[in-house]
This record gives C-alpha cells, sequence and structure tokens, in this order.
C-alpha cells in the first residue's frame, strides 16, 4: 500500500500534481487554506495510490512523501 | 631631504615609519615599481592574480603570470598560486569576490577606466565584507584618456568609487620601496577589517626604476570563520552575499560597516609630515608629486624661504588632524595635485578655515617642474594672496 | 510495518520554504541539483554561486555554502571560487536575464577557458524577479511589459540560442538543453545534471545545462498551462538534446 504525505505548509496550490497523477486521485482541498493563502493539495482515494511518486517529482515544493508498503 | 617627523605612528599596524620604508635594505636591486609590487604581493601570500590587460599597470599582471604558478611549484605551495587574465576588469574583480569568499588573499590590478569598471565588484565585495588587494596605476582622463601620469582618480578612490555606502582604505606611495613594504601592510589591513584596499599610483612610479628590497614578514593572522571555503562536513553551509531586502537589517549592517569604517580611521592613519615650526607655508601633496614638492622646497630653502610637506600616505582615512596641529607660524596651505582639484578638497576639510588654502594642478598628464611649485610659493607669499578658506 | 520511501525532500535543500511563485520551475531545478550533490556525495563540499534574478536567494536553499554574485557575474565568481579550491564542486545557478544578456561575456570565457565547474542555466523566456520584462530570449511575439505588443525580430531580433553557442566554444565540454514541463522530461533533466556534475568530479570541465523552465506569473498562464507553453512553443523553438560532449569525444579541444 501507498502512503502519503503531504507538507500542507509548503503547498502553493499550484496542481502540477494533480495535473500528473496517472491515477487522478489528487485535488485541491478548497474548504480550508494553509498559512501561505493557498488551497492545499490532499488524496481523494489513497487506496488506488500506486507510490509511483510523479506527483512528488513534478512538485516544485517538495510538499509530498512517498512511500510504499513492504 | 629632511627627516620625517610623523604622526604615523599612532596608526600604523605594522609599527614602521614611513622614513623606514623609503629607507633601503642590506641588498636592493633596481625594479620597476609595478613588478617591485607584484614580488611584493606575492612575498606577502598572495594566491590569487585576476586582471586584465591596460596600460599603464601592464607589468604587475605580466609579472604575476611569469611568477605565480611557477614560484608555486618552486615553494610547494608556500608562495604564488593563481594567476588568470579575465575577459574584462569586471570579470576580473569578480573572481577576486569569488576567491576572496573562499578565504584566500587575492589581488587584482588595473588602471583608471579598468577601476571604474571594477567598481560593480568592489561595491560588492564591500557589502560583502571581504579582503581584497587592488592596484590601480592610474592615467589621465576623463574617458579613454591617456596613460600619462595623474590624479584624477582621487575622488573614486576615496568616495567609495561604486553603488552604496562604503569606503576603501586607499595607500598612495611615493616611493617604490615604499609601494613595496606598503603592499605587505594593504593584505594585512584588507584581511584584519575585511574590506577591498586600494594602492593608488600612477605610470611615474608603476615604470620607472629604483633600488628596492622587498622585505617580508609573515601576514597578520586575520579570523577567516566566515568564509565560504566549502567543507560543510562539520559546520553548518555559510553564505557570503550582499543582499539584504529588509530595511531595518540593512541599516544595521551599514551601521556596523560604519563602526568598522570609524575604527580605520583611528588606526589606519598614515602621513608624512616634514612640516617645523618657522615654516611659512605648507605644501601638501601625495604619490611622486610629494618628491617634486620636496625639490621645491629644498629650492626655496636655498633661497631662504621656509616651507614643509605634508604628505598624505592614506588617502582615506585622509589624515584631517595633521592640519589641526600645523604649527602657528604656517600661514597658507598650498595644495598640489596632478588633477583640477580634488584632495583639496579634504585638505580644506582638515584646515578647518583656520588658514587660506591654495591650489595648483596640472592635468592630461602634465607634471609640474619644482621650479613651476617654488614660482607659487613665491606668488603666494609675495602677494598674501587669500587663497580659498 | 517497514515502508521504501519512494520520495522524500532531499537532504540536499534546506527546510526554508522556497519564495517562488506557484509552478515556478525553479523550485523544480534546485530539487534535482540538490539530489544530485547528495547522490553523488559531494554536497559537504560544494559550493553554490547564485545569480542575481529570482534565484538571488538560492543560498537559502542549497545545503552548502552559497555565494551571491553580481548579475551576470556568476561564471566569474565560480571560476575564482574554483582556481583557488581546486577540489570542491562548483556551480553557478543563472537565469536567461543573467546568463544570457549581462552576464554573456562571463559565461563565454568560463567556457573558452575551460574552467571545471557546472553552470545550471534556467531559460523561462522572461525576466521574472523584476516583473516580467522581456529577454533575450524571450520567444517571437511573446507578450512581456517591455514587449507589450509581442516581442518583434525587426526590432528585437530573434530569440538567442544560448545551448547551440556554447557547443561551438572548444573549451567547453558538455552542453546539453532538457525541460522539466513533465515528469518523463524532469527524469531527462535529472540525468543531465547528475553527469555534469559528475563531470566536474573527474575533472572534465565546463559543462552547462540549459532548462527550459516555465514562469506562470511572468507569462500569465497556469502553471499547468505554463507547461504546455514550454513543451508547444519554447521546445520547437530551443530543440532539446546534447549539444556536445567533448569528454566523450576525448576531452575539450
Amino acid at each position: 500500500m501507498a502512503i502519503l504525505t503531504f507538507n500542507e505548509a509548503t503547498c502553493k496550490g499550484c496542481k502540477l500534481c494533480i495535473d500528473a497523477c496517472p491515477k487522478d486521485i489528487l485535488d485541491l482541498e478548497l474548504s480550508r487554506v494553509n498559512a501561505k493563502g493557498y488551497n492545499p493539495v490532499k488524496c481523494n482515494a489513497s487506496a488506488a495510490c500506486t507510490a509511483c511518486g510523479i506527483c512528488a517529482r513534478v512538485c516544485p515544493d517538495s510538499v509530498i512523501k512517498v512511500e510504499r508498503g513492504v | 631631504m629632511s627627516e620625517a617627523n610623523t604622526t604615523a605612528k599612532r596608526g600604523s599596524v605594522v609599527g614602521v615609519s614611513p622614513a623606514e620604508w623609503r629607507g633601503l635594505g642590506q641588498h636592493p636591486i633596481l625594479m620597476k615599481g609595478n613588478e617591485a609590487i607584484a614580488e611584493a604581493a606575492i612575498q606577502a601570500g598572495c594566491k590569487a592574480f585576476f586582471g586584465y590587460p591596460i596600460t599603464p599597470q601592464n607589468e604587475v599582471p605580466e609579472y604575476m603570470s611569469a611568477h605565480m604558478e611557477r614560484r608555486a611549484q618552486e615553494t610547494g605551495g608556500a608562495q604564488g598560486g593563481v594567476f588568470v587574465q579575465a575577459e574584462s576588469e569586471v570579470a576580473a574583480i569578480n573572481m577576486c569576490y569569488g576567491a576572496a569568499a573562499t578565504g584566500a588573499r587575492v589581488m587584482t590590478s588595473s588602471s583608471s577606466p579598468g577601476m571604474a569598471l571594477k567598481q560593480e565588484g568592489i561595491s560588492y565585495m564591500s557589502g560583502a565584507d571581504l579582503p581584497v588587494f587592488m592596484v590601480n596605476v592610474s592615467r589621465c582622463g576623463p574617458g579613454l584618456g591617456g596613460i600619462l601620469p595623474a590624479q584624477g582618480d582621487y575622488f573614486m578612490a576615496t568616495r567609495g568609487g561604486g553603488n552604496g555606502d562604503y569606503r576603501t582604505p586607499v595607500y598612495a606611495p611615493a616611493y617604490i620601496q615604499e609601494a613595496a613594504d606598503l603592499t605587505f601592510h594593504a593584505f594585512d589591513v584588507a584581511e584584519k577589517y575585511r574590506t577591498p584596499v586600494m594602492m593608488l599610483i600612477d605610470g611615474m612610479l608603476g615604470q620607472m626604476m629604483e633600488p628596492v628590497e622587498i622585505k617580508p614578514r609573515p601576514p597578520i593572522a586575520a579570523d577567516k570563520s566566515w568564509c565560504t571555503d566549502g567543507d560543510t562536513s562539520n559546520r553548518k553551509p555559510r553564505v557570503i552575499n550582499s543582499l539584504s531586502l529588509l530595511g531595518d537589517v540593512l541599516e544595521q549592517q551599514n551601521i556596523e560597516r560604519f563602526q568598522k569604517y570609524a575604527q580605520i580611521e583611528r588606526e589606519c592613519v598614515l602621513v608624512e609630515n616634514t612640516v617645523q615650526e618657522g615654516d611659512e607655508i605648507a605644501i601638501v601633496a601625495y604619490g611622486v608629486p610629494a618628491r617634486i614638492a620636496q625639490n621645491a622646497i629644498e629650492e626655496l630653502a636655498a633661497k631662504g624661504i621656509r616651507a614643509g610637506l605634508v604628505r598624505p600616505i592614506t588617502l582615506w582615512p585622509f589624515p584631517y588632524d595633521t592640519f589641526q596641529q600645523l604649527p602657528a607660524s604656517v600661514k597658507n596651505i598650498l595644495v598640489i595635485e596632478l588633477s583640477m582639484g580634488q584632495m583639496v578638497e579634504d585638505v580644506k576639510l582638515g584646515v578647518n578655515g583656520t588658514r587660506p588654502v591654495h591650489f595648483h594642478g596640472r592635468s592630461g598628464g602634465m607634471v609640474f617642474e619644482p621650479a613651476e611649485i617654488a614660482d607659487k610659493v613665491r606668488e603666494i607669499i609675495s602677494t598674501s594672496s587669500k587663497g580659498d578658506l | 510495518m517497514a515502508a521504501k520511501i519512494i520520495y522524500e525532500k532531499s537532504r540536499g535543500l534546506t527546510d526554508a520554504s522556497f519564495h517562488y511563485c506557484p509552478g515556478c520551475s525553479h523550485g523544480t531545478i534546485h530539487k534535482l541539483v540538490a539530489e544530485s550533490l547528495v547522490e553523488l556525495d559531494i554536497l559537504e563540499r560544494t559550493i553554490s554561486i547564485a545569480p542575481v534574478g529570482c534565484a538571488v536567494l538560492a543560498y537559502n536553499y542549497f545545503n552548502c555554502d552559497g555565494i551571491q554574485a553580481a548579475h551576470g557575474r556568476a561564471p566569474a565568481v565560480a571560476t575564482g571560487v574554483k582556481r583557488v579550491q581546486p577540489d570542491k564542486i562548483v556551480f553557478a545557478y543563472q537565469g536567461d536575464g543573467d546568463l544570457a544578456s549581462i552576464g554573456t561575456a562571463e559565461i563565454i570565457h568560463a567556457a573558452h577557458r575551460g574552467e571545471n565547474i557546472t553552470v545550471i542555466f534556467v531559460n523561462n523566456a522572461i525576466y521574472g524577479m523584476t516583473g516580467g520584462q522581456m529577454a533575450p530570449t524571450t520567444l517571437i511575439n511573446q507578450k512581456t511589459t517591455t514587449s507589450p505588443y509581442g516581442r518583434f525580430e525587426e526590432t528585437t531580433g530573434k530569440p538567442l540560442l544560448v545551448s547551440e553557442m556554447m557547443a561551438t566554444i572548444p573549451g567547453a565540454t558538455y552542453i546539453e538543453r532538457v525541460s522539466v514541463h513533465d515528469h518523463a522530461h524532469i527524469l531527462r533533466a535529472k540525468r543531465a545534471i547528475k553527469k555534469a556534475f559528475e563531470y566536474q568530479v573527474a575533472g572534465k570541465g565546463f559543462a552547462m545545462i540549459e532548462i527550459l523552465a516555465a514562469c506562470p506569473i511572468g507569462w500569465g498562464l497556469s502553471p499547468v498551462d505554463s507547461m504546455a507553453f514550454i513543451k508547444d512553443a519554447m521546445v520547437p523553438y530551443y530543440p532539446l538534446g546534447l549539444y556536445c560532449d567533448r569528454a566523450a569525444q576525448g576531452g575539450a579541444q
């Protein structure tokens, strides 16, 4: 199983990870903003995540940590 | 030449007087001024030289190209180091910035238009508190001007020269031996106070030959705990920069830098002062013109007119106090410069209205004869010309 | 349960949060540089040279010693550092205003001398920090704050092809142009950056990696649309690929 950890404080809501996710399971959390004033990214369906790491690599701000359970 | 009566000792880091600087050692050899400065720099521990060709300073980079790397090989790295001919004066001073940031003793040299180009880097190095030794073998100007001797770079040298609030210590030797000795001194001052230091001479001193002895002495150990030498295996990363976006932070940095400058003003003033009680007039000159003035003083003495010489050796910090300490017999001050009048403004600040200040300057590379100065002195005394207060 | 880390923030970066705008490629490129330094185990002997431009504060982010250079002079500063610290790893990080406009002399001559340094050249076709003015790399008809009606070739020339130019310099060892507009290209960019540092470690000479990058705020596009702009507008004019590798061919001339 995949574990996604978001360092929400550094997210700028640029959506590059959302656009890049092959499973289409990322979205912005529109119900709140972080200290920078952005809607941070969230994962809608973590069970579907394959821990491919694409979202983390395209993120300019190193927001996402991706782990794969073994 | 009369014995130096100097106020230099109070400001001397090395503890030697100008009279000693002028004095030759046991084994003098004949060297051009530019070459003597270069050799002194190598023996003072200069590890990197970055320069660009421009007349009349070319002997400095030429000498460094011949000796820096070879000396490093011969001495196993104890002396010598890197020589790079940069693509421009701008690049050369920025190479100095990089090398100095790692803690190395670095040097560059140029001539007036090239020094103007270097001002970007000098401002950055001042803002980043980095040491560098710079030699300006100046030309006459403005613009491309000519290669003949001139002192029109006084303001550029003593007022910072580039953008922002900063000053650089400026040494103006009048003798090749003094230039060599001051080179050791200048490197120490640059490192002790973490500031660019300039030596300001002209093509006369740079190109002429005199007997000189390079008298090596070990560098004064300076704190290098600030340098970005890249080895972060046992410490936190460091930063060298001059950027400061917060007004209160930058203001505090400037205040602290000017506290450092105040310390330099207290500790580093060097001046030769031969004015004695009974002298009617003090002639103020720096660099080679001071030697011409000395000849004029001897001519005048033979005719019974008593004059003394004030020769600033540091142009910044300027020896303002010297002018408050002149004997009461001195009724007039004559400033001579190879310019339309620049140092004269500092002399007026020092004299502070206590005596008339007269000026005689030549420019364009024209150099006065001793008789021309003596005539000017006689004119001042005979007409009781008021001069400027 | 043990978990295998697929991706986490590189220790080559400090904890500081980037000041860059949302979607700005500087962050991505910083990551690739930092990861390369860590993977090659050279972070503890690296000195970064920051430019004037948006990356002027890069020294706050790279977890190594840093020096901030005057506008365009990073290659000269890097030269000074490398010559007196030849065993250290030195890289200049420059934008297109810095490298391709005010700093053309310095970049050309650092390559010309064959300085054993790495240059990270971020080409986003605009002056970002100063407010989106026209750069030498701005595309024809691209609107900026100093080409408000679009860049006209008649008066401002054609965009400067820096990698092509640099590859003609006999002293340059390795020149490659990459992009960071999608995941696959980010991986390729990483390989090029890492190779450039490997060359420096091996003493092979001057390397410059040109990276096509996005300036969403300066371009007036969303971050996602900016990546499409790189792909559809920049890459056709700025062909990606290897421009020279004189080490592979037996060394710089």
